[in-house]
């Protein structure tokens, strides 16, 4: 075999040239970007990096990422040997046979094996892009880009042959000594062996084969999807280390820009995770928006930011202006108003990207700048907005009736140091006729339970949620700030909720503002009573038939609680409840999340009526819910499909109609 | 040529109760709000600057609180606010608030042409639908009132066209400028003021004419210049509901029941 270093060395020279130029102008556009922190508490960064990037923990999280993991891990091992070959390419006498015999055998051994099951792997990817492709590979501006999985998948395809050919033609020409240690090598030198004449050529063939393969993958990496190769193990290690479930706080000063309208008014975060997406499309399949027909595709929503970025970017680095704009056009690198306000803020996106893009706070930021700096969003939101400024609450009746719920029970006030909990109501809880009945079912059993309670009547003002997640930022502030002093003022450090929105937004919004408390969902806090035996029931509810549980999203997916409503409808009908299709982290939103609740939903298939269709299928008598917001879309949409036989329960409902008397 | 938008602080009557006792209304702890119909009026005013450039300056008589409303318009973007309070304007009745006011407009016109004075329709604590006419009256202005539209405006010939909103059928009529239009709900959509605007308004300037300034005859004013006396206010008494027919049993022929029903009294517009 004639290595030529004359001809590889400028060659690699200039390759690398062009990889480090590609990879700074990127880079170098991530910079554009406002300052965020990211390099706090490294030992979980550096943990999380391991889990999901090295790990791939959520790569495996669906059958075919298994092919994913071994290409990975594959890529992982031969990046030693490609390194080996481009340094022996420059100066041949520098090897990995100047290691220990045991060890270079141990990894020619390894190389050699791991090539054959990359080789399968990528076979099998290919036969699954060609034969049996999931619905989500392809968006409206996306499709195109497959050209270049098949591009990468035929670069790593002929790397592995070049590489048995090369060291096949090697080993039949008696040149390699350890040809022992390299089986399916050794293979394909029998094969070769056949050919003596051939043997020298073809072993240059492969070497330049594989050489110059090499070269075009490292040219080409930067500038396709590929490069997630470079970019996902450090997002991984940039990940939000809290949960992405609520989004950062804007500080009102005049001459402010409100939101983000330009690709540079993000953070350089948001900047880095369009460039670490892979355009897998697994948020695109969770996505209830996309799932039902919306403009809204969480992955072109990242992809919209990197094409404009990468179109913008370096105009703006030579200080000029935006020629595509974030926001407002049909187009790749824009994204659509409808496409904007179509988020239900379910965090299903979030959930299953690989590499742990946060789509959702990126959505909030643009909806921020249509509502705060041009005051433009779909009209039903004018009436919410002005109801919550007004009369803090979502339909705008007067506060003095916060109390109506409870006119004929006997209620205490929340007061310090004479009761424990504050029952926060909500507005649900408190104005709509269907959920005021959960609430008078939730006081019946605190009170049977003996908890000790109390609530702020008249002075409760709603938690602010929708407004926040319709990015009206400005008017959640001003309702957080209100919030957190009352509390502080009361002295209220623990706090049962009903409702998941308000259970976030006191938990994990309030923080921002400097409150902890202790929030506590009644699901929990009825699975801590009937456990500690604290609550006992009367009878097992038997009545409601067969029951079914929904995860709401803010309860499941954005805090993590999953066990403790399906623990207390065990515990309250004596089996466990039936399940969906997709639940617990894969549940799909019933539509009325992120401030959906008070807005029309004009294009596609309704989200309630998808979500309502597959619990149907499950054939169960009642669905259960631990969320007003869902109980009103469940219930809409039973309507709907003029299913009047089933039912829908708060978990409250069927613990309280436990404790009636047999 | 400009515009003047007149608005009112009301308590929010959604929330206001009468005292059982003293058949007052109970007014501590409830908020105010621009009178609804007033930001119908604000929000063409607006519109018209928009489209014409034209300056809008936002009055409203009222204790120094009011501030609150007057800010609000300039959030939303007009050019000046006045407030008109002084303790001799209190107590005043539709006839000398109209004073008042008419007073203001005038002032206003000696600095700049007013071409359009706009008024919701009534306010929702009155309800007399007095005041916008009132000052048509005073200041010589003809009046369109209940404007649903604005069909055409023509600033050169000055003239304007509109529709008003009566019982049961739409009128069209034009008149010449400057005029005073009171409008309903139907006219337009009010905006939402950006986050931007709000903060500078935080710390606009809000001007005070008080008498001082004003310099009105005290017997037309306030307490003084109020011919009319509210001699007594009350929560009407309402019949108590019936339950008819058998809505668990036999909900198709209850609900013929109810139909019949409203269609007897005369309820339902069919």
């Amino acid at each position: 075999m004639t290595t030529n270093p004359a001809i590889f060395t400028p060659l690699l020279i200039a390759a690398g040239i062009f990889f480090v130029w590609s990879c700074y102008r990127r880079f170098s556009l991530v910079t554009l970007g406002r300052p965020e922190d990211r390099f706090d508490r490294l030992d979980r960064r550096i943990g999380d990096m391991f889990l999901y990037a090295f790990g791939q923990k959520r790569v495996v999280a669906k059958p075919f990422g298994i092919n994913h993991f071994i290409i990975f891990w594959s890529f992982m091992v031969l990046l030693l040997a490609n390194g080996e070959f481009l340094v022996k390419g420059v100066i041949p006498a520098l090897s990995l046979a100047l290691l220990s015999a045991p060890l270079y055998h141990g990894l020619l051994l390894a190389f050699d094996l791991v090539s054959l099951l990359t080789l399968a792997a990528i076979l099998l990817a290919f036969a699954r892009r060609i034969f049996f492709p999931p619905a989500y590979m392809s968006t409206a501006y996306v499709k195109a880009r497959s050209a270049d999985g098949f591009v990468i998948l035929v670069f790593i395809a002929l790397l592995m042959l070049a590489y048995f050919g090369l060291h096949g033609a090697e080993i039949a020409m008696g040149n390699e000594p350890a040809a022992a240690f390299m089986p399916i090598s050794s293979q394909i030198a029998g094969v070769l062996a056949s050919y003596p004449s051939l043997l020298t050529p073809l072993a240059s063939l492969f070497w330049w084969i594989h050489a110059l393969v090499l070269l075009a993958f490292i040219c080409f990496l930067p500038h396709s999807k590929h490069m997630h190769i470079l970019t996902a193990i450090p997002n991984c290690f940039f990940a939000s280390l809290e949960k992405p479930n609520t989004q950062p706080r804007e500080e009102f000063v005049k001459g402010g820009e409100f939101g983000v309208d330009k690709v540079d008014s993000f953070t350089w975060k948001d900047l880095f995770d369009s460039f670490s997406c892979t355009e897998c499309g697994r948020c695109q399949s969770a996505c209830p928006a996309a799932a039902t027909g919306k403009s809204l595709n969480p992955r072109q929503v990242i992809h919209a930011i990197k094409t404009n970025l990468l179109a913008n970017g370096p105009l703006l680095q030579r200080g000029g202006a935006h020629v595509i704009p974030l926001i407002g056009e049909e187009g790749e690198g824009s994204n659509t108003e409808e496409t904007i306000w179509s988020c239900t803020t379910c965090g299903a996106c979030m959930e299953a990207c690989p590499v742990l893009i946060e789509h959702m706070p990126k959505i909030i930021k643009m909806r921020r700048h249509l509502v705060e700096m041009e005051s433009r969003f779909p009209e039903e939101l004018l009436n919410l907005f002005e109801n919550m400024e007004q009369r803090s609450n979502p339909w705008g009746i007067a506060p003095s009736e916060r109390t109506k719920w409870c006119a004929t029970m006997d209620i205490k006030p929340f007061e310090k140091g004479v009761t424990e909990y504050l029952f926060y109501i909500g507005c649900a809880g408190t104005f709509d006729s269907r959920s005021k009945q959960v609430t008078v079912a939730l006081a019946t059993i605190l009170d049977a339970a003996g908890v000790s309670w109390g609530i702020l009547g008249k002075e409760e003002k709603c938690c602010g949620d929708s407004v926040r997640r319709l990015g009206n930022e400005f008017v959640f502030d001003r309702m957080a700030k209100e919030n957190v002093q009352l509390f502080q003022e009361k002295g209220v450090t623990k706090v049962i909720v009903q409702c998941p929105h308000c259970f976030s937004t006191l938990k994990n919004d309030y923080r921002q503002y400097g409150l902890e408390l202790e929030v506590i969902h009644h699901g929990e806090l009825i699975d801590q009573l009937l456990a500690s035996g604290r609550l006992k029931l009367n009878r097992q509810v038997q009545d409601l038939g067969s029951v079914l549980f929904h995860d709401s999203c803010y309860l499941g997916r954005h805090n993590d609680v999953y066990e403790a409503p399906r623990d207390v409808l065990r515990s309250a009908t004596g089996q466990a409840p039936l399940e969906m299709e997709r639940s617990r982290n894969n549940s799909f939103c019933c539509g009325a999340g992120g401030g959906r609740m008070w807005m029309e939903e004009f294009s596609g298939e309704r989200i309630n009526l998808n979500r309502v269709d597959e619990a149907l299928r499950q054939n169960a008598d009642t669905i259960c819910t631990a969320c007003p917001y869902c109980m009103t879309m469940f219930e809409d949409g039973l309507k709907d499909r003029q299913a009047g036989q089933t039912k829908v329960r708060d978990i409250a409902e069927v613990v309280a109609e436990g404790l009636r008397p047999v | 040529m400009q515009i003047v938008a007149c608005i009112k602080q009301v308590p929010d009557t959604t929330q206001v109760q009468i005292d059982p006792v003293t058949n007052t209304l109970v007014r501590e702890g409830i908020p105010f709000i621009v009178n609804p119909y007033d930001t119908h009026a604000l929000e063409e005013s607006l519109r018209l600057k928009d489209r014409f450039g034209c300056r809008v300056a936002a009055i409203s008589m009222g204790p120094p609180n009011a501030e609150a409303t007057l800010r609000k318009a300039l959030a939303l973007g007009v050019d000046e606010a006045i407030l008109l309070s002084d303790r001799v304007f209190g107590g005043a009745d539709t006839l000398a608030t109209s004073n008042v006011l008419a007073a203001a407009i005038r002032k206003l016109h000696e600095q700049e042409e007013v071409g359009i004075v706009l008024c919701g329709k009534q306010t929702i604590d009155g309800d007399t639908a007095q005041v916008g006419p009132g000052i048509a009256t005073r200041l010589g202005y003809t009046q369109l009132t209940l404007v649903d539209r604005i069909e055409h405006i023509d600033l050169e010939k000055r003239v304007i066209r509109v529709r008003r909103k009566l019982e049961g059928r739409h009128e069209i009529v034009e008149a010449p400028l400057p005029v005073l239009l009171t409008v309903v709900r139907e006219l337009n959509r009010p905006r939402y003021p950006t986050v931007p605007r709000r903060l500078e308004s935080a710390d606009a300037e809000v001007k005070t004419w008080s008498n001082q300034i004003m310099q009105l005859p005290e017997p037309t004013i306030g307490l003084k210049g109020s011919p009319t006396w509210v001699s007594r206010i009350f929560s009407p008494e309402r019949d108590k509901g019936e339950i008819i027919g058998d809505g668990v049993h036999d909900p198709d022929g209850t609900a013929q029941l109810l139909i019949d029903k409203l269609l007897s009294k005369d309820l339902l517009a069919l």
